[in-house]
């Protein structure tokens, strides 16, 4: 039974194996990446960055079609052109973060939509949006697993500055020239994460995996090493099952791993011991006590 | 000679926000070792002249110059609402955070240093919360933990915006007595005020603005009727319709 269900899938299909891999890949280093969006309130900068690779990746699909290496490339291109931009606009004027960040990215997803549109099919615009989990190839592996140990390096170097820009921004930058660099470099990490996770569950399912578990895991721990921990954790286990569910009921695996990441979080939110909803009213009732 | 008598020189200072000067002619000598209270209407420019010091605003005219300090040499305690507080980080680690420029954004905890962090937290009456998130602490107990993280950074100049704004006043006259050690210590500290009692019990020098200089020197000498009446009037003036300055820096 637990053979069937479970490892059969795994040992009997290379590409399940490879999309396991994938997906564990993209857990360990956007999970982490998100957890610190959620911390700074960015949650939706997650989701305005997923939209302004599109064009990127639409010019490196228009000059050499559906192949890796462009697509990546004009992928993070786009994406640090609109955080870099976004970003001095904000420096420069008296637009906050949010609104400069929202207008470029919509110019950058118009932009997008007309390249695919003008020379794609609506397959291509497909693979973009929802990714190929079950089809990586070694090369997308290779890239992914690059990626997020990339990203847990850079994480680990930047770890404490990071953490000041987010509770105390003013004191680090009252103390240390470090802030500018640390903020770019984070949203760095937001680019090259979100790039790594089109090409298996797409752009806008990887804005999935970077947030629902890192605000699930707000419900489990109290330290942001906690938080990390739990919100990998969550998004492995959920890569798990949801590839399961999508080969035994034939479901597309994107919106399949993304949804059970939903599943947990409203898990979490009702049941989770740091401010879920049945803690809060056991607490109350304590008081009344 | 001259050069370490003062801590902070404002030199016809202006700062100020989208051309309107917050501050405007600035001219002042805060001397070094001083305890000194800002004061002033709402709107007066108090938090702006701080915010200047630290070098978060550019002069738009005239200068700032610093004694034989440099800006790594000052604390700075900014109003409180600046700091997230439902962000999932405990006191102790609040408080290390003041050990910034000596451990830098790499560097370990050695035991010394967690004995400075413990006594720092002793200092401010925190001992038992060290691993309690700032979250679940009360306005004064946060207060408290800001000042120990001042006292690990160990400044010369020390620039504080409001630091007893609703707060206990327990809580308030423990930190008066931490900022009156520093003073005794020989540091120069520089806060912006708005209890005039407050001001005349505890601190020796005051510098009253109303974005331009009323006063400076002895606090009895400057926090009198006549100086708070023209500060009010000179507010008043200054929240009309914007014009072009005629008064030019030397």
């Amino acid at each position: 039974m637990i053979w069937d269900t479970i490892l059969q899938p795994f040992a009997e299909y290379g590409f399940m194996r490879r999309a396991l891999l994938g997906c564990i890949a993209i857990s360990l280093g956007a999970t982490p990446v998100g957890t610190f969006l959620i911390l700074r309130r960015m949650s939706l900068t997650g989701d305005a960055m997923a939209h302004a690779i599109l064009p990127g990746a639409a010019i490196g699909f228009l000059i050499s079609g559906l192949s890796l290496i462009p697509m990546t490339l004009g992928g993070l291109v786009a994406g640090l052109l609109v955080a870099l931009l976004s970003g001095f606009v904000t420096r420069m004027t008296s637009l906050r973060e949010d609104a400069s960040l929202a207008a470029f990215y919509l110019i950058s997803l118009a932009i997008g939509v007309l390249i695919v549109s003008m020379r794609g099919s609506n397959v291509d615009l497909m693979h973009v949006l929802f990714g190929t989990v079950l089809a990586l190839d070694d090369a997308t592996l290779i890239l992914l697993c690059s990626i997020s140990s990339l990203s847990l390096v850079i994480l680990a170097l930047f770890f404490r500055p990071l953490v000041l820009e987010c509770a105390d921004p003013q004191f680090l930058r009252s103390v240390s020239g470090l802030s500018a660099i640390t903020h770019f470099t984070f949203l760095l990490l937001v680019v090259l994460n979100l790039v790594g996770g089109f090409h298996a569950i797409g752009t806008l399912m990887a804005v999935g995996v970077m947030i629902l578990p890192a605000t699930a895991a707000r419900f489990w721990a109290t330290s942001i090493g906690g938080m990390i921990v739990t919100a990998v954790a969550i998004a492995m286990i959920s890569s798990l099952i949801g590839l399961l569910l999508s080969f035994h009921f034939s479901l597309p695996s994107g919106p399949a791993i993304i949804l059970v990441n939903g599943l947990i979080y409203g898990m979490s939110l009702s049941f989770g011991p740091v401010g879920g909803l049945v803690a809060q009213t056991t607490a109350k009732q304590h008081i009344q006590i | 000679m001259g050069a370490l008598m003062y801590a902070l020189q404002f030199r016809k200072l202006s700062l100020g926000y989208d051309h309107q000067p917050a501050i405007h002619q600035l001219h002042a000598e805060i001397t070094t070792g001083s305890l000194t209270a800002i004061v002033g209407p709402n709107g007066a420019g108090k938090s702006t002249l701080l915010k200047g010091v630290m070098g978060m605003l550019t002069p738009m005219e005239g200068s700032l110059a610093f004694g034989s300090l440099s800006r790594e040499n000052i604390a700075y305690l900014p109003q409180q609402s600046d700091i997230d507080r439902s962000f999932p980080i405990t006191v102790v680690e609040v408080v290390s955070m003041g050990l910034w420029k000596e451990i830098g954004p790499f560097g370990w905890l050695n035991k010394t240093n967690q004995v400075r962090v413990d006594k720092a937290i002793a200092a401010v009456g925190l001992t038992g919360f060290e691993s309690r998130v700032i979250g679940s602490l009360s306005g004064g107990q946060m207060q408290r933990v800001l000042f120990a993280r001042l006292l690990l950074q160990d400044a010369q100049l020390v620039l504080l915006d409001e630091p007893f704004n609703a707060i206990d006043t327990r809580t308030i006259s423990d930190l008066i007595n931490l900022i009156e050690r520093w003073h005794g210590e020989g540091r120069t500290i520089l806060a912006v005020l708005h209890n005039h009692e407050t001001v005349q019990t505890h601190f020796p020098q005051t510098l009253m603005i109303a974005r331009e200089l009323v006063a400076h020197g002895p606090t009895k000498n400057v926090l009198t009727a006549e100086n708070q009446f023209r500060a009010r009037q000179m507010c008043e003036a200054c929240t009309g319709p914007p014009h072009v300055c005629g008064k030019s820096a030397a």
